[in-house]
């Protein structure tokens, strides 16, 4: 039971896929099997419901029942009802639509990350949108938490609301107005305390922060691991406050999915952002088609390019593809590689994202995959001289010796390096041989024979 | 906080997250027999609870052996639920004992972020800090920004001295010198915060296991307890993060903090039953006196409306 829920699916449609014909009780079945998964995933019970009951209404229809192919077609299904409850396609964005200062009120329980939001958003704004942010903390509560918020701007290089003691939240509120008009701010971001949804005095106390300063945005800030009470906060939230966007938080873990369904029904606010690691430029934009994908086990393809194509050099990018179709591919560009992999964030965070890579995603944790492997193949590599390195097949004992010595790593080590680049180089041609149409049909498993058999593909 | 303002802060607490699920078994059991309906019903109040589906479901066909079609009131349910799931977490309420022999007795404080876990440390220091010993806090968590401050904090509060490293530094490392000098006072309790982690981060969960191999070569034995801070509001993945931080750092308690909600923290009993870990303490409110043991019969009344 501790599965994600997209391998829980897909173990579902693998044995609906194998099946000719489906008849209703095939059909009903495999909704127990949603039913089971998506509650396991944390999805609230009521929202399940409803969706059980949506997707079983499409399901039981003729077209299904007919169907040469009835198990895609309920994939096909569920999946678009899953996009539909996660709010349709596409993303939506912040509304910087209001005369400056813009205030943002961020609000949510405690622990949910609304600080650490709070700083990732001003960088997004300040680097992506060129705004003049101020980060003002209204949390009075929490020992330190001013302070902390005042050290993530200093991070995210935007100002922050002088710390003046004794004042309440609704007078931070104000002053952090008053200063975002005077010194001309695009954009003012309110970090409140933690609340408990049922607590009377905090909640009077935000909804008068929201009536001193007219947000914008008004922002709850979620846990992606929330259980059932995630109905209870939404609620609360949404009707004291007027909610207009959500932020999903830890989105990196592996509990995903369950609490962006349950807040999305509840609230009718979209989902704007999620946050999945904790630098400050881990904040993304809330795709629901592709979290719908991942959930279903397909992969999360296009968040994975648009990583790359914020991260990746274009041109290296395109010398590299056409050394790699040529089979020309030497360890200086994989050292080139290794650089723009570890830009990209973590490991794990990019493998999350391929298709297929569900189920051996177990395997990997267990090769406990992380960056700083990365940092100690660079270095082998760059103990390399040239000629090594468009060469690597001239590395024999004695320069392997020294390799290891220059890079102060060991010679098993470099013989790993070596191993896994002549397992890369094989891949390569694989991939060429393939084809892109072969690549989609047969997923990343094609590419990887030594996936089943424990070997790491990196 | 005086005594009598803490228990009707926890009463009030308790009493909410109670009242929604006693009263919608009110609204099932006076009216009719314990047939199917009536049973679906109550396995959907135990999920909603976040006992998790599979739980609920167990508990519910132990519900239809007994007492299947038998006309059924309002308080025989209710009994039988809480007598079903105090009798779960009856062997799990157990109390969090400093062995003053080890001197100091280390305590590991783990925990995905944002549980509370710098928050739980400060008011365990203080209890510790009311019943005489003397704790020491090791600000482990040099990772997010100003929780150093934030123990410094909850360390005056309790009158204890806060260890801390330069930002950036080697909790593990940190631990260490912090072990040497609690020995050298003959400090009884080391209480070690450390930055909240995902459990799927197998990088982060090995510098974990870091610190309790250098800990290792001062004191064996150490850490004595290992204590997982969970939030009640989270759901099923609580088992994961029970799971993965058991296997990789050997979890010997837990506390459950947030209590004072309307999460009701019923994957508590879920947890009882896959891990049987001890559940040291809950967490009921933000102020230093918030923190109290766990006893199973209270929460699984407060879970039921009793």
């Amino acid at each position: 039971m501790f599965d994600a829920l997209s391998e829980k699916l897909s173990g579902v449609f693998d044995r609906l896929r194998r099946r000719g014909a489906l008849n209703e009780t095939d059909v009903a079945e495999a909704l127990r099997e949603v039913r089971l998964a998506l509650l396991e995933a944390d999805v609230a019970l009521e929202v399940v419901k409803d969706f059980i009951t949506k997707v079983r209404d499409r399901a039981i229809g003729a077209e299904v029942l007919k169907s040469v192919t009835p198990g895609q077609q309920v994939v096909k299904i569920v999946h678009d009802a899953l996009v539909e409850a996660l709010g349709g396609e596409g993303a939506v964005p912040l509304n910087l639509n209001a005369p400056a200062p813009i205030p943002f009120l961020m609000v949510g329980l405690q622990g949910s990350g609304k600080t650490t939001t709070s700083g990732k958003i001003a960088l997004r704004l300040r680097e992506k949108l060129r705004k003049k942010v101020l980060l003002a903390s209204l949390d009075t509560q929490r020992p330190a938490a001013q302070l902390q918020l005042a050290q993530l701007a200093e991070r995210a290089g935007v100002a922050s609301l002088p710390i003046v003691a004794g004042e309440t939240p609704v007078q931070i509120a104000r002053r952090a107005m008053d200063t975002g008009r005077r010194e001309v701010f695009d954009v003012v971001i309110l970090d409140t305390a933690g609340r408990l949804s049922i607590d009377q005095a905090l909640m009077d106390e935000v909804r008068d922060i929201r009536a001193a300063t007219d947000p914008a945005e008004t922002l709850l800030v979620v846990d992606a691991m929330t259980g059932q009470d995630a109905v209870a906060t939404a609620r609360a939230f949404n009707e004291a406050l007027g909610v207009t966007g959500i932020v999903m938080t830890r989105m990196d873990g592996d509990a995903r999915g369950g609490a962006a369904l349950s807040m999305r029904a509840i609230t009718g606010a979209p989902i704007k952002l999620t946050g999945a690691g904790e630098k400050l430029d881990a904040l993304e934009d809330f795709h629901p088609e592709r979290v719908a994908g991942r959930i279903l086990g397909m992969g999360d393809i296009v968040g994975l390019v648009e990583r790359a194509a914020e991260t990746i050099d274009q041109q290296e990018a395109e010398k590299l593809a056409a050394k790699m179709a040529r089979g020309k591919f030497d360890l200086e560009d994989y050292a080139g590689q290794l650089r723009q992999i570890t830009k990209m964030g973590s490991l794990s965070g990019i493998l999350g994202m391929l298709p297929g890579v569900g189920k051996i995603k177990a395997q990997l944790a267990d090769a406990n995959l992380d960056t700083s492997i990365l940092k100690r193949q660079a270095a082998i590599i760059g103990s390399m001289t040239r000629g090594e390195r468009r060469q690597p097949d001239i590395i024999k004992a004695s320069r392997k010796k020294r390799i290891a010595a220059g890079s102060g790593t060991s010679v098993q080590e470099v013989n790993r390096l070596l191993k896994q680049f002549d397992d890369m180089s094989a891949m390569m041609k694989r991939m060429n041989k393939l084809g892109q149409k072969g690549l989609m049909r047969h997923g990343l498993g094609a590419l990887m024979p030594g996936a089943s058999s424990g070997r790491r593909p990196f | 906080m005086a005594l009598g303002a803490f228990f009707g802060r926890l009463k009030q607490g308790l009493a909410r997250s109670t009242e929604k699920l006693g009263q919608s078994i009110t609204a099932v059991f006076t009216r009719r027999k314990l047939d199917d309906a009536a049973l679906e019903e109550l396995e959907d109040l135990l999920i909603r609870a976040d006992l998790g589906p599979e739980v609920a479901a167990r508990i519910v066909a132990s519900f239809r052996r007994t007492r299947f079609g038998r006309d059924i009131t309002e308080d025989e349910v209710k009994a039988a639920l809480a007598g079903e799931i105090a009798a779960i977490l009856a062997p799990v309420a157990v109390g969090l004992s400093i062995d003053p022999a080890h001197r100091p007795h280390v305590v590991l404080v783990v925990g995905v972020n944002g549980t509370g876990k710098t928050t739980t440390i400060g008011k365990l220091a203080l209890s510790w800090r009311e019943q005489g010993l003397t704790p020491l806090l090791v600000a482990g968590d040099t990772f997010r920004a100003a929780a150093v401050e934030q123990l410094q904090i909850w360390g005056m509060r309790a009158g204890c001295t806060v260890i801390t490293g330069a930002p950036g530094a080697d909790a593990a490392g940190l631990a260490f010198d912090a072990l040497g000098r609690a020995r050298a006072e003959g400090a009884d309790v080391l209480l070690i915060d450390t930055a909240g982690r995902l459990h799927n981060k197998s990088a982060l969960m090995e510098e974990l296991r870091k610190i309790i191999r250098v800990l290792r070569k001062q004191d064996p034995r150490a850490p004595h307890s290992v204590l997982l801070v969970l939030d009640a509001t989270t759901g099923q993945n609580a088992l994961a993060q029970v799971r993965v931080f058991k296997e990789m750092v050997d979890v010997t308690g837990l506390v459950v903090t947030k209590l004072d909600g309307s999460a009701r923290g019923g994957v508590v009993v879920a947890l009882a039953e896959a891990f049987a870990l001890p559940v040291h303490a809950v967490g009921v409110g933000e102020q230093a006196g918030d923190l109290r043991p766990f006893d199973a019969g209270e929460f699984a009344r407060g879970l039921i409306g009793l």
